[in-house]
């Protein structure tokens, strides 16, 4: 039996048409999922992504451990409500888990962690916060709803709580702003502007209808997918896993080396790898003719063979996008074996479309 | 309840067939097997003359999410294929029965074959496999 967000009965009510994902039942779409990915990138549309796991951490030794947990570097936010991405490493330097963490003020941290990994990364964080004497908290009693697009803010914004909403609307990207369970993020999976609002669990569905009421449309994870594709933001599990590091990954700008004596899980195993240089490196590909590249696919290159981590059609770019991780090498153009027949692709660094604009 | 026109001819793997005025029959997916799909994004087509045997793939229709086959229910050989669909293939969503036909065929005549479902024995099929 699949686990239900607070919103589940408001998705059924809509007519949205639900799936499995991750062991939750989630709206796929709410009838056309490429309406749905137009509404983000020119004017604002929601998604319920409470199947995140919310967890908070709360002790003297907060930030040291999570110096310890991430392999980006806490100690790089400074002010409450300051966010940070970065990945969650095991020793091997395989990625654990992708998270967004902020910083809530002295002792206290936020960190929101994938649907898919949830329950393994709980269990990891208890078992590494063992030794920092800290208080862990998954925040089941709370929702999480992302309202993504150029005039998300706007039209979002008149339904927050009144002590939010100044605070919420001068927020520069990625920070947050909180008041009681509510809690605001600039941050996002679209490449769009937008919040990620997490409020307390029985008031998200009357916050939902009334964000639908004042424009917002209802997405569902098939526009969230095209979405992020088109953004080059790379999903868990597809992307990347315990079996690649984030060198591969287009995530070392996540990886803080320094200072040297930070003694993060995974450390010795990246430096072993920078040493030795990455052999392989994540990239974006443009199909040049028709048809749709998917994931699990063959990619053909000068120095060897790839594979295809994420493909689709990109219904802003109006073609298919990809992205593969292949050898290191300098092509311009890679064949794709698309359901037998090869097919040149060109190899360009993600996004393919940021903030409303095509950049391929 | 998806709509099932009375005058097709349909099979269990969600296509439809027309007889037309020529002699030829022509080919789609069911109203119930767009919105399984959901919105397609490419439609790839065979070339007019190729020759089809009963149970072959003939079109890939590819939806945001997969890539799906359609079967040709009958021999025959590819008249006729919906170019509109290169450019639109959210015609197939919006009138499955109509502008979004896939490809026409000519048989060499005689029966159909029995395994077709009129509409009320496809109905029951969908029924059945929900």
């Amino acid at each position: 039996m699949e686990r239900k967000t607070p919103l589940y009965a408001t998705h059924e009510a809509a007519g949205a048409k639900l799936v499995p994902f991750a062991g939750w039942s989630m709206p796929l779409s709410y009838g056309s999922e490429l309406a749905e990915h137009r509404a983000v990138r020119d004017d604002a549309g929601m998604f319920d992504v409470s199947h995140m796991g919310i967890v908070d951490f709360e002790g003297e030794r907060c930030r040291d451990f999570l110096r310890r947990l991430l392999a980006n570097d806490v100690a790089r936010l400074t002010r409450p409500g300051q966010a940070l991405y970065g990945t969650m490493l095991n020793p091997e330097g395989g990625i654990k888990d992708d998270l967004i963490t902020y910083y809530r003020g002295p002792g206290r941290y936020r960190t929101v962690v994938n649907a898919g990994t949830r329950d393994s990364d709980i269990a990891w964080i208890r078992k590494v916060a063992k030794d920092y004497g800290i208080k862990v908290t998954e925040r089941t009693d709370l929702a999480m709803i992302a309202v993504q697009g150029p005039r998300a803010r706007e039209r979002a914004a008149n339904l927050l709580p009144e002590a939010l909403k100044g605070a919420a609307l001068e927020l520069k990207p990625f920070t947050a702003v909180d008041s009681g369970d509510w809690f605001i993020a600039r941050t996002g999976y679209t490449g769009e502007d937008g919040w990620e609002i997490i409020l307390p669990a029985e008031r998200a569905p009357r916050f939902w209808e009334a964000l639908n009421a004042s424009g917002v449309a209802p997405c569902g994870l098939a526009a969230r997918d095209s979405l992020r594709l088109e953004a080059g933001l790379n999903l868990y599990a597809s992307d990347m896993d315990e079996t690649t590091h984030p060198y591969e990954s287009n995530l070392g700008w996540t990886v803080a080396m320094d200072p040297a004596d930070r003694d993060f899980i995974g450390r010795t195993a990246l430096e072993r790898v920078r040493e030795a240089g990455s052999e392989r490196r994540l990239v974006g590909l443009v199909l040049e003719g028709r048809g749709i590249i998917r994931h699990g696919q063959k990619v053909r290159t000068g120095a060897g063979e790839g594979v295809v981590t994420s493909g689709g059609f990109g219904p802003s770019v109006q073609r298919s996008v990809a992205l593969a991780r292949i050898p290191q090498c300098d092509d311009e153009t890679v064949r794709v074996d698309i359901r037998g027949k090869d097919m040149p692709a060109r190899v360009v660094k993600p996004p393919f479309v940021r903030r409303g604009k095509i950049l391929i | 309840m998806s709509e099932i026109p009375g005058d097709l001819h349909y099979t269990d793997t969600h296509e439809w067939l027309r007889q037309l005025d020529d002699g030829t029959l022509e080919l789609g997916v069911t109203e119930h097997a767009q919105q399984a799909l959901g919105d397609l994004v490419f439609v790839e087509l065979p070339e007019e003359g190729t020759e089809l045997s009963a149970g072959e793939g003939c079109v890939v229709v590819e939806s945001t999410k997969a890539a799906s086959d359609v079967y040709s229910p009958v021999d025959g050989e590819i008249v006729a294929v919906n170019e509109a669909l290169v450019d639109h293939p959210e015609n197939v969503n919006e009138d499955p029965y109509g502008e979004g036909w896939l490809v026409r065929i000519r048989t060499s005549g005689g029966e159909l074959p029995p395994n077709l479902m009129d509409a009320e024995a496809y109905a029951a099929h969908i029924e059945s496999e929900s």
